[in-house]
């Protein structure tokens, strides 16, 4: 899916809704969502700065400030900046043991940096006027990616040849065996795709559906008869998907990291 | 009144993928009922299966994503 694409065309739609008869939308939900060029209005390359890779160094620069500045003083009574990232620290270093096992803490470094990484994007695209990175497939293709790799890679290097058993469940009944390693091995191999799409389908909609909301809040000054009656709906409704959407922001950088954590187990286990 | 009945029948289809998501709600609704279900019979043993949960919404809902996915696919890439 072509992000640029999509947004010539919302870019369009915009502009025949702002043309259009009083009472539409003024902008395209899905406006947020184009990628622009920082610098310029030349087309987006492959090393061209553009709004993503500002919000995704937005996102690392406060993961640093949280995690590195915010613990440098090391308070025996801690502050609350370091409260929040030993809380943040021990909540994935649990879910890591509870999950995956004593023997994956290890790969618990990695798997901070995930759930860092997503919660931060999550949260500072909530932010007017910011741009959710992790609404991209572009971008969560590629941490799922990683992650399937490294899963694949990690259960063949520990198991061997033997990782293969966990398509092979031993539990099942012989005749049955055979059909379910073909189900287990199309579900192992769409692992990827629904991991990625879930955090980005769930980004992009839930951010659409507020920019959809905060479209009807201006209606008091399109037409003052259906106003009245919309704004004041509207802007309370925004105010509960907002917050919904601080809650699905986390639970998907959680669910994100769980799963991660999941896939782990079976590549530090794979014997059903 | 303009477009050609491609374009028609490409949001007819987005509308009706949408459909999908109402599935995902059955889904998600669920596993969170049956959840709080077997939570109030056995507090204690509720907390350890947060997680559990979690795991069970995430996989219903990624296929009410997928619906989703299709919708936009239909509205901006066909």
């Amino acid at each position: 899916m072509r992000p640029t694409r999509a947004g010539t065309k919302g870019q369009r739609m915009a502009t025949e809704a702002q043309g259009g008869e009083s009472g539409g939308l003024v902008f395209h939900p899905m406006d947020q969502f184009i990628v622009r060029p920082l610098f310029g209005d030349g087309g987006v390359g492959l090393f061209t700065l553009t709004n993503v890779t500002l919000w995704m160094a937005i996102a690392v620069a406060a993961i640093f400030a949280l995690l590195v500045l915010g613990t440098s003083k090391r308070a025996i009574v801690p502050g609350r900046t370091q409260s929040i990232a030993e809380l943040a620290y021990d909540f994935i270093r649990k879910m890591v043991e509870d999950v995956a096992g004593k023997d994956a803490l290890p790969y618990f470094p990695y798997i901070m940096t995930l759930f860092m990484f997503i919660v931060f994007a999550n949260f500072l695209g909530l932010l007017p006027m910011a741009y959710t990175t992790t609404s991209h497939i572009a971008v969560t293709a590629v941490l799922a990616m990683l992650v399937f790799l490294t899963v694949t890679i990690l259960g063949f290097v520990k198991h061997g040849a033997g990782f293969l058993s966990l398509f092979w469940i031993s539990a099942a009944p012989l005749p049955l065996r055979p059909i379910l390693a073909l189900i287990e091995v199309i579900s192992y191999f769409v692992r990827p795709v629904s991991h990625s799409i879930r955090l980005a389908g769930n980004m992009m909609a839930g951010h659409a559906v507020i920019k959809v909301f905060a479209a009807f809040a201006p209606m008091i000054a399109i037409s003052v008869g259906v106003g009245i009656l919309v704004t004041p709906l509207s802007i309370l409704a925004i105010t509960a998907i907002y917050a919904l959407e601080v809650l699905v922001s986390f639970i998907q950088a959680y669910v994100f990291t769980i799963l991660t954590c999941v896939y782990l187990r079976d590549a530090l286990h794979p014997h059903h | 009144m303009e477009g050609d009945i491609v374009q028609m029948g490409a949001y007819i289809g987005a509308g009706l993928a949408c459909t999908g998501m109402g599935g995902a709600a059955v889904g998600v609704g669920h596993v969170v009922g049956n959840y709080l279900s077997g939570a109030l019979r056995n507090p204690s043993a509720a907390g350890g299966q947060i997680a559990t949960m979690f795991i069970g919404i995430a996989f219903s809902e990624a296929l009410g994503i997928f619906s989703f996915l299709v919708a936009l696919l239909l509205m901006f890439a066909v």
